[in-house]
């Protein structure tokens, strides 16, 4: 079978709506020359009109992008670095999100903003290792994060086709993945649905994006003294509840493993709304960046402040020690 | 009076042009993490404007930086320590390559969202002068920048509130691989000039030209005049960051950069020196770079358990990620 990557998951997924639906468009810098790679030969098979390379100006193609949806187009935008999101988080939220409501119905704004290199790239320091996944869950953006190459397509291909903007994040940990795939059975993944990696009995992890590869790693390690089962949400909000709760109801543990920032991050929301709903044998866990985390920028530091695999084999053992 | 000695402006183009060369080694031996945006090319800029600067006035850099702070006046040493991760670096090992600051010189740090700096130094600026102190800025950015809101409002801000900013725009013809023709609607001049504030071209190959724009324009605004923006024309000589090292981009004919490569900042200022004068120059350098980053590299890392150190400056405690 062939062997595909997650990046060039993510070229073919917009090659292929680009073929298949004329309102798709991508804008953002450097796309022509693919610098990021996602867009490489996009330009020269669809040319100018599709694949706009824009001055750096994030703010003002942004709305461009809501503009032309609202106008009936399907713009997908692409940043080079995660902060960038925080500053289109003004054009993103306060506009593209509320037109459909403050109109009373008579709009939509389907944009998809791809984000290619999420989270650490080691040695790019405080301004460009940000996860800002779950800020956008919390305002109500679906927010997509992929950790395969066969999700990053599938995903990639249902956030275009979707209504409501969507934000996809692939993680710079989950890039280099590679999968073996048939390509005739690359379809759309369902936003809103995730999937149980790993059957386990004792515990359930969830792990977000590049963390389900650690998070599969570490049940591996355990085999033997800890039946782990690994969740992976792949779409944070809408979140696969049912899905979750059907697996915690069974393992009757929790550890949530999140490269969010603790306080309000993803991982709170998640375990939060288990507990709501099913009865837990121990204290549910969370792994995550610390409080306010900055990444700083020498490579042990910036290892240091994200979850690892030593922080989630403690958090393993410390709900299965818990209550048994 | 600044100082425009030539065999100083050689020396500072000299450094910064022999610091990046050596940090672009030890990107491809692995020392450095993450790569660096070199500025080979652009040196006589960060020279001639920063020699028309005191200690005591005040600069914010780019995502292309190291010139900037070099120029400043911030220990090499340190400096390469610092784009080294290590313990002894500017910025303790947590800043890098686009966060280099040193506040003792005056630089407010390197900065990597592009456009985002300009207004922090106008604030900057304008405080200390509200205390009382008798000081001007320059913030440095490329012709990328000039397309962001952000930096446009800071031109109207320091324009309204006549804060003495020198707005240095480096035009290195492109953001990445973005052709500033296919970026930039009307001139670079033309935005400050919407803001009434005076601007002008210069060559920023020639450190001593940009030097001679930067000092009148300092002078100007020690006498009480308003920001201005002064545009150096200049090429970027390398790539726009190491990556490009590995992995190669196409957009810029071979032609262009050999014909961009012919202007080079530190053989135009070299030339203004005899051969004794330069030599001595280059030794200096050289001990110097040698001296640097053997710092640099006997320098311990910052131990992980303190990878959260000034992440307040209240202390405040953050709650780490642990279980
Ligand atoms: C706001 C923002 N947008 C995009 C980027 C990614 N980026 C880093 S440098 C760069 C190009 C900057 O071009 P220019 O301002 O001309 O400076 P140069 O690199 O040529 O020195 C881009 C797009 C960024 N760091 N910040
Ligand atoms: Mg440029």
């Amino acid at each position: 079978m062939p062997r595909l990557s997650y990046r060039k998951a993510l070229t073919r997924a917009l090659a292929d709506e680009l073929a298949r639906d004329e309102r798709v468009f991508l804008l953002g810098e450097d796309i022509r020359v693919a610098a990021s790679h996602v867009t490489a030969g996009l330009f020269t098979r669809f040319g100018p009109e599709r694949v706009l390379d824009t001055p750096l100006s994030e703010q003002a193609f942004t709305s461009f992008a809501t503009g032309a949806a609202l106008a009936g187009m399907r713009p997908v935008v692409e940043f080079q670095i995660p902060s960038l999101l925080f500053l289109v988080f003004e054009q993103i939220v306060n506009h593209a999100h509320k037109f459909p409501l403050m109109t009373g119905g008579q709009c939509a704004a389907p944009v998809t903003y791809l984000v290619p290199g999420s989270g650490s790239r080691t040695g790019w320091a405080g301004q460009h290792s940000d996860h800002p996944y779950s800020l956008f869950a919390h305002v109500g953006i679906v927010t997509a994060v992929p950790a395969t190459p066969t999700d990053a397509y599938g995903l990639l291909v249902s956030a275009i086709r979707h209504d409501d903007p969507v934000v996809v994040f692939a993680p710079a940990g989950a890039l280099d993945v590679r999968e073996d795939v048939d390509f005739a059975a690359l379809a759309p993944v369902p936003l809103g649905r995730g999937v149980v990696r790993r059957a386990g009995d004792d515990v359930t992890v969830v792990a977000v994006g590049h963390l389900v590869h650690d998070a599969l790693a570490v049940a591996e390690e355990l085999a033997g003294q800890v039946s782990v089962e690994v969740f992976d949400p792949r779409t944070l909000y809408p979140f696969d509840l049912d899905g979750l709760c059907a697996s915690v109801a069974r393992t009757g543990r929790l550890v949530v493993v999140d490269d969010s920032n603790r306080s309000c991050g993803i991982a709170a929301e998640i375990i939060a709304s288990i507990v709501e709903r099913v009865p837990l044998a121990a204290p549910p866990r969370r792994v995550t960046r610390p409080d306010g985390a900055v990444l700083p920028f020498a490579p042990g530091l910036d290892r240091a402040v994200q979850p690892g695999r030593a922080a989630l084999t403690a958090a393993i053992h410390l709900v299965t020690k818990d209550g048994t | 009076m600044t100082d425009a000695d030539p065999v100083r402006l050689y020396r500072t183009v000299r450094l910064i042009r022999r610091f990046e060369e050596r940090a672009i080694d030890l990107v491809r031996a692995g020392t450095i993490v993450g790569g660096i945006h070199p500025y080979l090319g652009q040196e006589g800029i960060a020279a001639g404007v920063c020699a028309a600067l005191r200690g005591t006035d005040l600069v914010t850099g780019t995502h292309r930086g190291h010139g900037h702070v070099l120029a400043k006046g911030a220990d090499p040493a340190r400096m390469m320590a610092e784009l080294c991760g290590r313990e002894t670096g500017l910025n303790r090992g947590r800043g890098g390559s686009m966060h280099a600051a040193d506040f003792s010189v005056g630089v407010l740090g390197a900065n990597a969202i592009v456009g985002a700096a300009g207004a922090i130094l106008t604030g900057a600026v304008w405080a200390r002068r509200r205390r009382g102190e008798d000081v001007v800025g320059a913030t440095f950015f490329g012709d990328g920048a000039v397309n962001e809101g952000m930096l446009l409002e800071a031109f109207n801000l320091a324009a309204l509130w006549r804060v003495p900013v020198l707005f240095v725009c480096e035009n290195n013809g492109y953001a990445t691989t973005m052709p500033v023709d296919g970026a930039v609607a009307g001139t670079i001049t033309g935005r400050a000039e919407a803001f009434g504030m005076p601007a002008a071209v210069v060559d920023g190959q020639d450190p001593q030209q940009v030097h001679a724009a930067a000092a009148a324009a300092v002078g100007r605004m020690r006498d009480g005049g308003g920001p201005e923006l002064v545009e150096a024309r200049t090429y970027r000589f390398d790539a726009h960051h190491t990556f490009e090292h590995v992995v190669r981009l196409d957009y810029r004919p071979p032609q262009e950069v050999t014909a961009g490569r012919s202007r080079d900042p530190v053989r135009i200022q070299g030339g203004r020196l005899s051969d004794a004068e330069r030599a001595a120059v280059d030794a200096e350098v050289e001990a110097t770079l040698d001296a640097a980053v053997a710092y640099a590299l006997a320098s311990p890392e910052p131990d992980p358990a303190g990878a959260l150190d000034h992440l307040y400056a209240s202390g405040l405690n953050a709650r780490s990620g642990g279980a």
